[in-house]
């Protein structure tokens, strides 16, 4: 690694990504429906980007120079969400209103409603054509800012994403992103079973992506990724971060059970005691 | 089938004033999915290089690239084909332009059955109906050059989406350019039947007008190339003075401009409305004029249904 990080930002960003999985397990709970299985496997990615890595600022949330967060898989919106509220971007209290008539948490991200929030997403495959875009207006208008866009498993078996990321190549975007959520599971199962999609990184090379493999819960891997990334001056890079779904609740872990399913009173206990949250305090 | 006045080419006519708006606009920019020469993009792309994106064959994702581009604060234009642009990338249009209210100007070239002989894969007659339901979506379809050029201004100053259907074949001038976003043009005053149409049927409509004239029936025309927002008082205001509407449009019936001025008199003040266009089919290759007539588009039949309509109303026998 470039530099050292400093001692307490790893303890720090593992502490705000323990309360965003709390957070996408009450939110998706008082919903009574949501994608508790991606967003928990992405909250890893979604804290080091919001925590460490954009520079974003509550205060200045339109800020032409900021950069650009896609969540493509926009279904993970809970976790992003959990980030954002933690971030100060929007009240914390805000969070229990997800998916409900009237609420800004719309159940996929929508652009806005919400600061930080800068591309509707929700139907696969167009996340990263809208990262694209941003990144080739960043270069023409230019802006340092750069695009990060935040992509599922599921989204790579869809053409589009394939059109999007073949773009990105070829106009050498160094400022654009791309960071694989590789949970191994979709709607209906394991993403090997119903539609093969290894080896993601290879394709992601061949598109002309400087492709970097890690462990997507490991901060230290995802901080090093990011890192080279924005060191990367010759076209775009992709981080494939390996990750659980469902991670952090032993129940929800490597099952496509928990995609697009919320967890009654008892089990978001269950997970919330799973998640830290003392005994006495766990009642919903 | 002889068109009576001079035939220009509303492509071009586009590609003309997207040079000038982007003299005049050094933000806007332009994509095009390698249709560049047909759409007349490159004419643009000559003269602005760094502005212009041919991205190849990828119309969903050209759209999302385009919404992208625009979300930073310019207007952007993106043209395929019609049936590229509203139809393989419909929900790329939806989510990424419209759900995101974004500033693109799509910009469809070769709607309608007058693509001729690349054939019914081709010709794109399902594309009013699908864009005129995405909320926020401007909808006009130019009958002539001087409309083209009009409504290419008029969208590039009008915040938000926008699609605009241009025809392939050149067209007769029929208007005098003075398009305005929400309003129809009366090409004609009549007191006895109105005419509707829109795109290349304005010029046919006119045709049959006079030829009634002749027969001293007197027909109002209505070139109601704003599709959506439309001129919903100028519509009512015929349908009150004439009593009875006869609706053109090189596009299918079920969901087209017919369905449209039959179900805002329905709602509004009901009078007898009859539709001219694509029945419930695909087309084929054939003479673009040609696949008109077979397809139900004729002067003949178009005469025939305002004899039908003159008939409801007591004006004829």
């Amino acid at each position: 690694m470039g530099e050292e990080l400093p001692a307490d930002l790893i303890p720090s960003l593992e502490a705000k990504a323990l309360e965003i999985r709390r957070d996408v397990i009450r939110m998706t709970y008082w919903a009574g429906s949501g994608h508790p299985g991606g967003s928990l496997s992405v909250t890893d990615l979604l804290t080091a980007l919001v925590f460490h890595e954009l520079r974003i600022d509550p205060q200045r949330p339109d800020a032409p120079d900021r950069d650009r967060l896609v969540l493509s898989k926009g279904h993970a919106a809970p976790a992003l969400y959990a980030a954002l509220a933690l971030r100060g971007f929007l009240p914390r209290e805000e969070l229990r209103t997800l998916r409900k008539l009237g609420s800004r948490l719309q159940g996929h991200v929508d652009r806005g409603k919400l600061p930080a929030i800068e591309a509707a997403t929700g139907c696969l495959g167009q996340g990263v054509g809208m990262a694209v875009g941003m990144a080739l207006d960043a270069r023409l208008a230019g802006r340092t800012n750069r695009v990060y866009a935040v992509l599922g498993d599921g989204e790579c078996q869809a053409g589009p994403t394939w059109e999007a990321l073949m773009a990105g190549g070829h106009y050498k975007l160094e400022n654009l992103v791309v960071l694989l959520d590789r949970n191994g599971y979709e709607t209906d199962g394991s993403t090997e079973a119903i539609l093969g999609i290894e080896p993601i990184a290879d394709k992601f090379r061949a598109f002309r992506f400087h492709t970097i493999e890690i462990d997507g819960h490991d901060f230290r891997q995802i901080l090093h990724a990011l890192e080279t990334a924005r060191a990367t001056a010759s076209g775009p890079t992709a981080i494939v971060a390996r990750t659980v779904k469902g991670k952090g609740v032993s129940f929800m872990e490597n099952t496509h059970v928990w995609h697009g399913k919320a967890p009654s009173k008892a089990e978001a206990e269950r997970a919330l005691i799973e998640l830290g949250i003392p005994d006495t305090q766990v009642a919903l | 089938m002889t068109e009576p006045r001079k035939p220009e080419s509303l492509r071009d006519a586009y590609g003309k004033a997207l040079v000038e708006i982007g003299e005049r606009d050094p933000h806007v920019v332009v994509f095009d999915a390698d249709l560049s020469g047909s759409t007349r993009t490159m004419l643009f792309g000559q003269k602005f290089p760094t502005r212009f994106f041919n991205v190849g064959v990828m119309e969903p994702t050209m759209m999302s690239m385009a919404a992208g581009m625009s979300l930073g604060g310019r207007a952007v234009f993106a043209s395929t084909f019609a049936v590229f642009a509203a139809g393989q990338a419909y929900n790329f249009v939806r989510q990424s332009i419209c759900y995101n209210h974004a500033n693109v100007k799509v910009v469809a070239t070769h709607g309608g059955l007058l693509v001729g002989g690349d054939g019914g894969t081709h010709q794109m007659v399902e594309d009013l109906g699908l864009m005129r339901g995405l909320p926020g979506m401007t909808v006009i379809v130019p009958a002539d050059a001087p409309t083209t050029r009009a409504a290419t201004f008029a969208v590039h100053e009008r915040d938000g989406p926008a699609y605009v259907r241009l025809t392939r074949e050149n067209l007769p001038t029929v208007t005098d350019g003075s398009f305005a976003i929400g309003k129809a043009a009366e090409l004609r005053a009549g007191g006895d039947l109105t005419i509707v149409a829109v795109g290349a049927l304005v010029a046919r409509a006119l045709e049959v007008a006079e030829e009634l004239a002749q027969v001293g029936i007197s027909t109002r025309v209505l070139d109601l190339a704003s599709v959506k927002p439309f001129d919903e008082p100028a519509l009512l205001r015929a349908a009150r003075d004439t009593g009875a509407i006869l609706v053109l449009e090189e596009h299918s019936v079920l969901t087209g401009v017919g369905a449209l001025v039959a179900s805002t008199t329905s709602e509004n003040y009901p009078v007898p409305v009859r539709r001219v266009g694509v029945p419930d089919v695909f087309g084929e290759s054939g003479d673009p004029w040609a696949l008109l007539d077979r397809y139900g588009m004729s002067k003949e039949r178009i005469r025939d249904e305002a004899w039908e309509l003159l008939k409801l109303r007591g004006k004829a026998t």
